[in-house]
């Protein structure tokens, strides 16, 4: 083993063929390989079909999110959070407000805390139905997937309807959102309400008692709680061990504890185990959403951001003739307004699993420090050592479940 | 919130330590508190392995840069009970000059790559760690890049001057 790793530099071996005794190939899943969703490589020593090492190798989409956040203004982050984890990212959007409303002590109002719970739970259905679409792509079932794409297209019109973007949305305000929900977002989540239960139900049966896919994926990558806790797993790979950790239940969020759902846990945490995870989740997040709309009933209307002049925006014809108003825009624009100066962690579940925010400041314009806990950076460090022993064919599904964003892997 | 008060967890860990635990604050709830460099693996040990405070989830390694201070390196360390459902986190300063720190890979796999980020952009060594290298920045960079003294853009630009925008 030893001579076919040229240690020129230890992260990056170069493996050179030039022992005719081994029986090994090499094999460089990646870094732009169809079948990796992303931009991510693994050099992996192969004994025929299976797979005897592996080596990640990550950072290919490295934009140091940390070292520009140190020369952001708040209210300026929210776009680099956008850019972690794209397949939902009104989730991490959400989740840099809650942090920086905690760090002020901004109180948002109810019906606020709902329609982000909605968004929220919008975003969550984004992510997994990517996930458990692109899982059936890669055991060899397409369709499916376009079932699926079609509803994410519908999602993604509801979020062009509130904020005008569909992929990296910049959604919300510190403080709230920067225009309330108007009557067509609502009328498609109505009829998004309607038409998706058939449609994920009809993905269901497509799947989930299907003897092909589950003889594909049962028993593949299977994971024991201790095992996944030891390697700080969070998300659905990790309740598809049996874990019941789900940020939104044990340090609600948002007004989470206001819902009534369930956090769907598995049995043996293999691919199986976590696609069935997803697809509950998704049932959930209907549910949660279903009971947001019917809570926002009794709220006053027209409420969508917390009275906070000193950071929440103006509208812009009241900065032209209002002096009040051109004096916070001046100041929030400029960073005049005074910051506690302490630290702050603040952890939502995004779509694969805990997103901390982690701020730290002095008071100044800028965060004197920000550092997020990435969720998939932290779940991919165990697929090397966990690919070892697997055939090739079940190492990519058993990527595909991981669901691993390179946005997020790298920041 | 936690099943267990902070105050129990500080009379614990002062019993345990007694002057190695110090300065133990609650910023929004959540229990902070600083050690030195020759205890905290002995620290996050009990932590987790104590049958009361059963900390066993490591959430998160990072550092911080302080470079007007002594020790200017602070290593930051989040842990989380799930089963009481309480959150620590611990701070360990250390210089520039020696920046060596004990690895938490003993207690937990999860730590190999968050100690390797902080490697890769503060330089903090983690003693014992099975491989520490580089993980985002390319290997043959030579500088930790998130230490405060590295601008973020080239400073002898002239094309991003204020006074191009009138400012």
């Amino acid at each position: 083993m030893s001579n076919f790793i040229t240690e020129t530099t230890p992260n990056r071996p170069v493996y050179v063929d030039n022992d005719p005794q081994s029986e090994l190939t090499t094999l460089n899943l990646g870094p732009t390989h169809p079948a990796t969703h992303g931009v991510f490589q693994n050099v992996l020593q192969m004994d025929g079909e299976r797979i005897v090492s592996g080596v990640s190798t990550i950072g290919y989409i490295h934009r140091a999110f940390e070292k520009i956040a140190e020369h952001r203004p708040f209210y300026q982050i929210t776009t680099l959070t956008d850019r972690m984890n794209y397949c939902s990212s009104p989730i991490n959007n959400m989740g840099w407000h809650m942090t920086v409303e905690k760090l002020l002590g901004i109180e948002t109002p109810k019906r606020v805390d709902y329609l982000r719970v909605i968004v929220m739970e919008l975003s969550r259905i984004t992510d997994h139905l990517i996930c458990n679409g692109i899982l059936g792509v890669d055991t060899g079932a397409f369709t499916g997937f376009l079932y699926l794409m079609e509803e994410r297209e519908h999602i993604y019109e509801i979020f062009e309807e509130i904020c005008g973007a569909r992929l990296t949305t910049n959604i919300g305000r510190i403080g709230g959102f920067e225009r309330d929900f108007n009557d067509i977002a609502f009328a498609k989540l109505n009829k998004f309400l309607e038409k998706f239960p058939p449609i994920l139900r009809e993905f269901e049966a497509l799947f989930n008692r299907n003897r092909i896919f589950i003889e594909r994926t049962s028993g593949v990558g299977a994971v024991t709680p201790e095992v996944a806790l030891n390697y700080s797993w969070s998300g659905p790979i990790l309740r598809a061990t049996g874990v019941d950790y789900d940020v939104r239940v044990n340090e609600p969020y948002s007004s989470y504890q206001d819902f009534d759902f369930e956090i769907p846990v598995g049995t043996t945490g293999d691919v199986y185990d976590r696609f069935i995870v997803r697809n509950e989740e998704m049932w959930q997040s209907l549910r949660i959403i279903e009971q947001a709309l019917e809570k926002l009933k009794g709220e006053p209307k027209g409420v969508f951001h917390a009275d906070v002049p000193e950071f929440y925006l103006p509208p812009k014809e009241q900065v032209y003739n209002n002096m009040e108003a051109l004096i916070y825009h001046f100041k929030i624009v400029m960073g005049e307004v005074d910051t506690p100066k302490t630290e702050v962690y603040h952890a939502v579940e995004g779509g694969n699993g805990e997103l901390g925010f982690y701020l730290i400041n002095d008071g100044g314009r800028t965060p004197y420090r920000l550092h997020f806990r990435r969720p998939s950076f932290i779940n991919y460090q165990m697929y090397a050592p966990m690919s070892a022993g697997m055939l090739l064919s079940d190492a990519i599904i058993n990527m595909s479940s991981l669901n691993v964003i390179a946005g997020e892997l790298d920041a | 919130m936690g099943k267990i008060a902070n105050q129990d967890i500080i009379d614990k860990l002062s019993a345990q330590f007694g002057d190695k635990f110090t300065s133990p604050t609650e910023p929004f709830g959540l229990l902070t508190f600083e050690t030195t460099a020759n205890v905290i693996a002995e620290m996050l040990a009990f932590l987790k392995n104590d049958e009361d405070l059963k900390f066993g989830y490591l959430t998160d390694i990072t550092a911080v840069h302080y470079p007007e201070e002594a020790n200017a390196l602070c290593v930051v360390y989040h842990l989380h009970s799930l089963q009481n459902n309480v959150r620590v986190r611990i701070k360990v300063s250390i210089p520039v000059s020696n920046p060596t720190i004990p690895t938490a890979t003993t207690l937990w796999e999860g730590a190999n790559w968050m100690e390797r980020e902080t490697f890769d952009f503060f330089g903090v060594q983690f003693v014992g760690h099975p491989n520490l290298v580089r993980i985002l920045n390319v290997d043959d960079m030579t500088v930790f890049p998130m230490r405060r003294e590295f601008a973020l853009e080239d400073p002898n630009r002239v094309d991003k001057k204020d006074f191009f925008f009138g400012r």
